[in-house]
């Protein structure tokens, strides 16, 4: 009895196991292939990618796959890997402008220059379940149609705005990005740092925060000045050569709010921004950051009463790693019964002196 | 080690991060009782699991160690058996469950009976690191308040604890202060090992990954737990021996026997209760 109360390298042997027995499922199913997570279940290798912060679609999928399905597990498995690579250099800033979009809208303007892209969105579906898909053997859909491809990118939507003044023009950053992998997070952090650890924080987290800034906490009304999903080239400046090259591409989603105005009476108003970019298609995650980023830039804007939890620097910066969140929520589960038997100890033997004290007061009483 | 295992450096960690770690832990030993932030690394266990803990092991492990790993006192507890399995594996040191054998100890909420000795380094699993935190949940005002040994707030905490209760309610994570200077939280080991680490002669690392700190106590340090004149701070453990070996100064893990109330008080130090049987001793007949 008392040996079963303690693990054991059998038990936990035994555990693995059954966890994999459990992975596959019924094998009279056939078994799920990588290639198949990949190219069907996107919209999860995306989510994984971006919260495991490393760009590789197949390893998403293969950790998507040994993960069960749970997608913060499976951005575990990618961090638990990521972090084991060397560092060999890095890209040149991105080029989001360049990028080559498969939908790129913008809810400020009816129209302009680039067009609007609805692009492949669940936007105007209508959520209805989709019986025929239950087919096993359901033909692939024919080919949506094609439009001509566009003659130069599409020019970003603030840069309209900006020609004319009305947007607030964004401070220069350091040269060097600082990088909380390979720094601990220090505060107050400067906006580069905030979005690095916004970019790969929980999707959910930050959604929750975004929509209470929406409903008034820490309120900022924003305007999506532009959302692109697209892919844009990774380059590199090779020394021995002395230009940069491409060495591929990623897919990405980027967000650009407009939001309310700041100004006074002797400084003109302007459109402040907020900005979201996320490693794949993930228009909920990117939306949510701008919202975020944005909102944790109300004392730099010197917004009044900036107390709201989504304005909460320190507050946002600490709990949006789904990673560390649910190892440590989780980890109450291990064994705790050391610091349990203290307390224990301390209560029986509080409660026996509060009882022997009132003990002692009835009797006086009745005495 | 098998072709697979040859892919990891030795103990996992790249050459720059453990050199990035041991820095660290330089400047904790330099100052004793401080946390030392440092740029943890995620691991292939979560965060909670002691991710801390087995970078400082990671960190200090030579091919000679011999590493002992516990877990609520014993090496036959779930977590203790995956992370000592973790470094046979990706070092390929020797393990032991002898307290005098190890070299390097890594434990859970415990501290071992055995006495340690000058050739020995205790890891602590640490959650929290800051014993403030329950009482200003901001990290930067708690480094201001460490800063300025502004630790009024602890006092009136535990004077509220002795107004209301007769005494200071903390059963575990009982905060010290270290060579007169910081607070620190001693990891959730129960208060009955605080003495345990005055003045250890054994080196004493304490690392929190999740929140990236590691601190320090030097060896023959003086650690206090915080008390009042009137009211001193008391190791307490159940009041009775242990049921196997009869040991009446060990820590006490109480197993529930039956379904009717009955249970059994065992030592929670697995390797002294196991040393002390086979030295003969047992629990006297009830």
């Amino acid at each position: 009895m008392y040996v079963a109360t303690k693990g054991g390298e059998r038990a936990i042997g035994a555990a693995h196991a059954w966890l994999a027995e459990e992975r596959r499922g019924d094998p009279a199913t056939p078994a799920l292939t990588v290639a198949q997570i990949r190219e069907q279940m996107t919209l999860a290798v995306a989510r994984v990618m971006a919260e495991g912060a490393l760009y590789d679609p197949d390893l998403a999928a293969l950790a998507l796959k040994q993960a069960r399905g749970d997608a913060v597990e499976a951005a575990f498995l990618i961090r638990a890997y990521r972090t084991t690579l060397p560092r060999l250099g890095a890209s040149l800033a991105l080029d989001t402008a360049a990028m080559a979009c498969d939908r790129r809208i913008s809810a400020i303007f009816k129209d302009l220059p680039g067009g609007q892209t609805l692009g492949p969105t669940f936007d105007y579906t209508h959520r209805l379940l989709d019986f025929a898909l239950a087919a096993e053997d359901a033909p692939p859909p024919p080919a949506a149609p094609e439009a001509p491809p566009a003659s130069s990118p599409a020019p970003r939507a603030a840069a309209i705005l900006d020609r004319e003044g009305v947007l607030q023009p964004e401070p220069e950053g350091a040269d060097t990005p600082p990088d909380l992998t390979r720094a601990p997070l220090e505060l107050p952090a400067d906006r580069a740092l905030r979005l690095q650890a916004l970019a790969r924080g929980d999707e959910g987290f930050l959604l929750a925060l975004a929509y209470s800034s929406q409903r008034g906490y820490g309120r900022n009304h924003p305007f999506v000045g532009e959302l692109r999903v697209g892919a844009a080239a990774v380059e590199v400046e090779i020394p021995e050569l002395g230009f940069a090259v491409a060495i591929g591409e990623v897919a990405l989603t980027e967000c650009e709010t407009i939001n309310q105005f700041a100004g006074s009476t002797t400084e003109p108003a302007q459109f402040t921004r907020g900005y979201g970019l996320v490693l794949g298609c993930n228009e909920r995650k990117a939306i949510s950051m701008a919202l975020v980023d944005r909102a944790l830039r109300a004392r730099e804007l010197g917004e009044a009463d900036a107390d709201a939890p989504a304005q909460d620097e320190e507050f946002v910066l600490s709990h949006c790693d789904n990673v560390q969140a649910s190892g440590f929520l989780e980890h109450i589960k291990l064994p705790h019964h050391v610091d349990f038997q203290a307390e224990l100890e301390l209560v029986r033997r509080l409660r026996a002196e509060a009882t022997a004290a009132q003990a002692a007061a009835s009797s006086e009483a009745a005495g | 080690m098998t072709p697979d295992d040859a892919d990891y450096t030795f103990a996992y960690l790249d050459e720059a991060t453990k050199r990035m770690i041991r820095r660290a832990v330089l400047k904790a030993v330099a100052i004793p009782g401080y946390q030392t932030p440092f740029a943890s690394r995620e691991m292939p266990m979560p965060y909670g699991w002691g991710t801390g803990g087995v970078q400082l092991t990671a960190a200090c492990l030579t091919p000679d160690d011999v590493l002992k790993v516990i877990d609520q006192g014993a090496d036959d507890t779930t977590n203790a058996v995956s992370i000592r399995a973790f470094f046979a594996k990706v070092a390929g040191v020797a393990t032991t469950e002898s307290t005098r054998e190890a070299t390097i100890i890594q434990t859970r909420h415990r501290i071992p009976e055995t006495p340690l000795t000058e050739d020995q380094i205790m890891v602590f699993q640490v959650p929290i690191p800051e014993p403030l935190r329950f009482l200003e949940p901001r990290e930067t005002e708690t480094r201001r308040m460490h800063a300025l040994a502004d630790y009024g707030l602890m006092q009136v905490r535990l004077y509220e604890d002795v107004a209301r209760h007769g005494a200071v309610t903390l059963a575990y994570a009982y905060p010290v202060r270290v060579a007169g200077r910081y607070v620190m939280d001693p990891s959730p080991i129960p208060r009955f090992d605080n003495p345990k680490l005055d003045r250890s002669p054994a080196l004493m690392l304490f690392g929190a990954g999740r929140e990236q700190r590691i601190y320090a106590l030097p060896p023959w340090t003086r650690v206090e737990s915080l008390d009042f004149e009137d009211h001193p701070f008391e190791a307490s453990k159940p009041d009775r021996p242990c049921a196997l070996c009869g040991a009446e100064d060990s820590y006490l893990d109480e197993v529930i026997v039956d379904d009717a109330g009955g249970r059994m008080f065992v030592c929670s130090d697995t390797d002294h209760c196991a040393n002390r049987r086979a030295a003969g001793a047992q629990a006297s007949a009830p």
